[in-house]
């Protein structure tokens, strides 16, 4: 009998590794939305003269692909430095695993990029960036991409919802085009704030619904 | 490892009970031509006379006569013909509008959605929380166009019964042909032409413990049908191609082996497994009714986990199960059905179905349980969702 998954990825699905949260985590991000689908959270922990990850966990609300991706990137990111954590992209990972099945990649897409994800937030956090870059549309913009759209399972932005993007004084305004009480309204509100509001320059940020579509 | 296989996914497919192969064993090595006409050679006399003894055997489980029942390779061929030949033989004569439910099963679903392609009009009934359909938004939805309706007896995923007596009675008033998909109910409920005016029901051997490649299709007398698939003159020349016998036979033998203890047996099990799941299993939620309720279907949604991981888990245990989660189907879509009665994807995410069948014990539902229960307890400890939740079930 042939599983579409290979032993490793069984493997790393029957006992995950480094998984919980860690408690007051240098940086956190959580991936995905329960409204879509799959959902992965990656805590690291990170030695502050060496910029190496000392300690990474992660949490996974997903299939068997997107539980082994979440723990064989916890193993290839421990010790690293966040420069080459960054690197570490969903090829290296499914290589690792033995393969995954083509079907499966987005699920496991969604656990490389919770651990890119940590580590931005640790560099926002610590502001590590070099030159802080101000906020733009662009800026934004990049950062919706991640908010997914959970009427079609893409991101907000490919599917066309976000309709306009107003920045001033800190104050980030976003127009979505759904009825303020479609059923996933709060959802994406919530999502939309959470990719918004660390970023160092952002105060607030308001998210409106429009229903263009009447 | 497969010898001890607990099998609770009979709604896809079934074991085949032995008296059926035994059943279907002479149509393979003694009986094997064509059924021919009174005027062939003897063999295929015989070969006719035994197809039309299993044909009328399966119709009179449906209070029908012999003649108004064709076999066909199964439930998606029985449904594809109901529609298409509706649409085939009335397009031009009345119209062409469909109306059928939101959580119909894709044989339906899908006919219809092709014939959209082509420039029909459908209407895709509402269902309640509980999947029971709006009939007053169906009685409203026929119009001088409408050809067809059709509305599944009992649903695949959540055992919703509709009731079909009343909708037919409706088509009737109305003048507008009803056809019922009837492949999880039939035998398992029952169905009565003479009594409930439907005028097409689906039905399939795969689910009760018969032959997977044969199924059946009730045509009342005088429905407009035309053919869709075209070469000889078989099965009242609705259907061409050679006749499958063994698995006609097979079929028949199935249909007599379903009787009312085991039906009552099965919905003790279903009643047995859904309060377990609910009381040992915190933050669940049981997905379709507990009465008006499929006898051998259980489905319920485990929050804060996700389907496929649980299928895989219950798997190495031991168990084969079916979820609705986007991550299990082919299309990466969560199930119709569970969005249809008002869930969103979440609570398709973690949802899981059991069906029930001849081989199952109430032993096999209590270790399904404890496993399901383990197995949730071991992905929650993983889930970013709800820390809160996590706390209560640890006794």
């Amino acid at each position: 009998m042939k599983f579409p998954y290979s032993e490793k990825v069984l493997e790393h699905f029957r006992n995950p590794r480094n998984v919980g949260q860690i408690e007051n985590p240098d940086g956190k991000a959580v991936e995905g939305s329960p409204a879509c689908g799959d959902m992965v959270a990656v805590y690291i922990k990170v030695d502050s003269k060496t910029q190496k990850i000392k300690d990474i966990k992660f949490e996974s609300y997903g299939c068997a692909s997107n539980i082994a991706t979440g723990s064989i990137i916890t193993e290839l990111a421990k010790g690293k430095t966040l420069q080459e954590a960054k690197k570490i992209n969903w090829k290296q990972a499914s290589e690792a695993l033995g393969g995954l099945p083509s079907i499966k990649v987005h699920c496991s897409v969604l656990a490389v990029e919770g651990l890119r994800a940590a580590i931005q937030d640790y560099e926002d956090r610590h502001g590590v960036v070099k030159k802080k870059e101000p906020t733009t549309e662009k800026v934004v913009r990049k950062r919706l991409r991640h908010v997914m759209n959970p009427l079609t399972g893409l991101d907000v932005v490919r599917t066309n919802l976000i309709k306009e993007i107003n920045i001033e004084k800190g104050v980030v305004k976003i127009k979505v085009g759904l009825p303020p009480d479609h059923q996933f309204a709060s959802n994406i509100k919530e999502e939309i704030t959470e990719k918004i509001k660390p970023l160092w320059d952002v105060e607030e940020v308001n998210v409106l619904f429009v229903d263009e579509s009447e | 490892m497969e010898n001890q296989l607990i099998y609770l996914d009979n709604a896809a497919s079934t074991r085949m009970d032995e008296r059926v192969l035994e059943a279907m064993k002479p149509y393979f090595f003694d009986v094997y031509a064509v059924a021919s006409s009174e005027f062939g050679y003897s063999m295929g006399i015989q070969a006719r006379e035994d197809l039309d003894k299993a044909r009328g055997e399966i119709a009179s489980k449906l209070g029908a006569s012999q003649k108004e029942l064709i076999f066909t390779s199964g439930a998606t061929e029985s449904s594809n013909t109901a529609v298409k030949g509706v649409s085939l033989a009335l397009e031009k004569k009345k119209g062409k509008h469909i109306i059928t439910s939101k959580i119909e099963d894709f044989p339906v679903l899908n006919s219809i959605k092709a014939l959209e392609k082509r420039g029909y009009k459908a209407t895709y009934i509402d269902v309640d929380k509980e999947g029971f359909l709006d009939i007053d938004q169906l009685k409203d939805s026929i119009t001088e166009e409408t050809i067809l309706v059709s509305i599944q007896h009992a649903n695949q995923e959540i055992g919703t019964i509709q009731d079909i007596e009343k909708i037919g009675k409706i088509c009737r008033e109305k003048g507008v042909i009803f056809h019922t998909d009837a492949t999880h109910s039939f035998t398992r409920l029952p169905l009565d032409v003479s009594e409930t005016p439907v005028d097409l029901i689906t039905v399939s051997a795969h689910t009760l413990h018969g032959p997977k490649g044969v199924g059946g299709l009730y045509i009342r007398e005088k429905t407009p049908l035309s053919k869709w698939m075209d070469g000889g003159f078989q099965e009242s020349n609705f259907r061409a191609g050679i006749e499958n016998i063994p698995g006609a036979v097979g079929f028949a033998k199935a249909v007599e082996l379903v009787n009312p203890e085991e039906n009552q047996r099965l919905e003790n099990l279903r009643d047995r497994l859904i309060q377990k799941m609910l009381s040992d299993i915190p933050q669940t939620t049981l997905n379709g009714p507990r009465k008006r309720r499929l006898p051998q279907n259980a489905n319920i949604t485990i929050h804060y986990v996700e389907g496929e991981s649980i299928t895989l888990h219950l798997d190495m245990r031991g168990f084969a199960v079916s979820t609705g989660s986007a991550c299990f189907s082919r299309s990466l879509e969560a199930s119709h059905v569970i969005m249809g009665i008002g869930g969103d994807h979440e609570r398709a995410h973690g949802s899981v179905r059991f069906t029930l069948g001849r081989y199952n014990s109430p032993e096999d539902v209590d270790s399904v349980v404890e496993a399901l229960s383990e197995v949730t307890q071991k992905l929650r400890e993983i889930s970013p969702l709800k820390k809160e939740n996590k706390e209560v079930k640890k006794k």
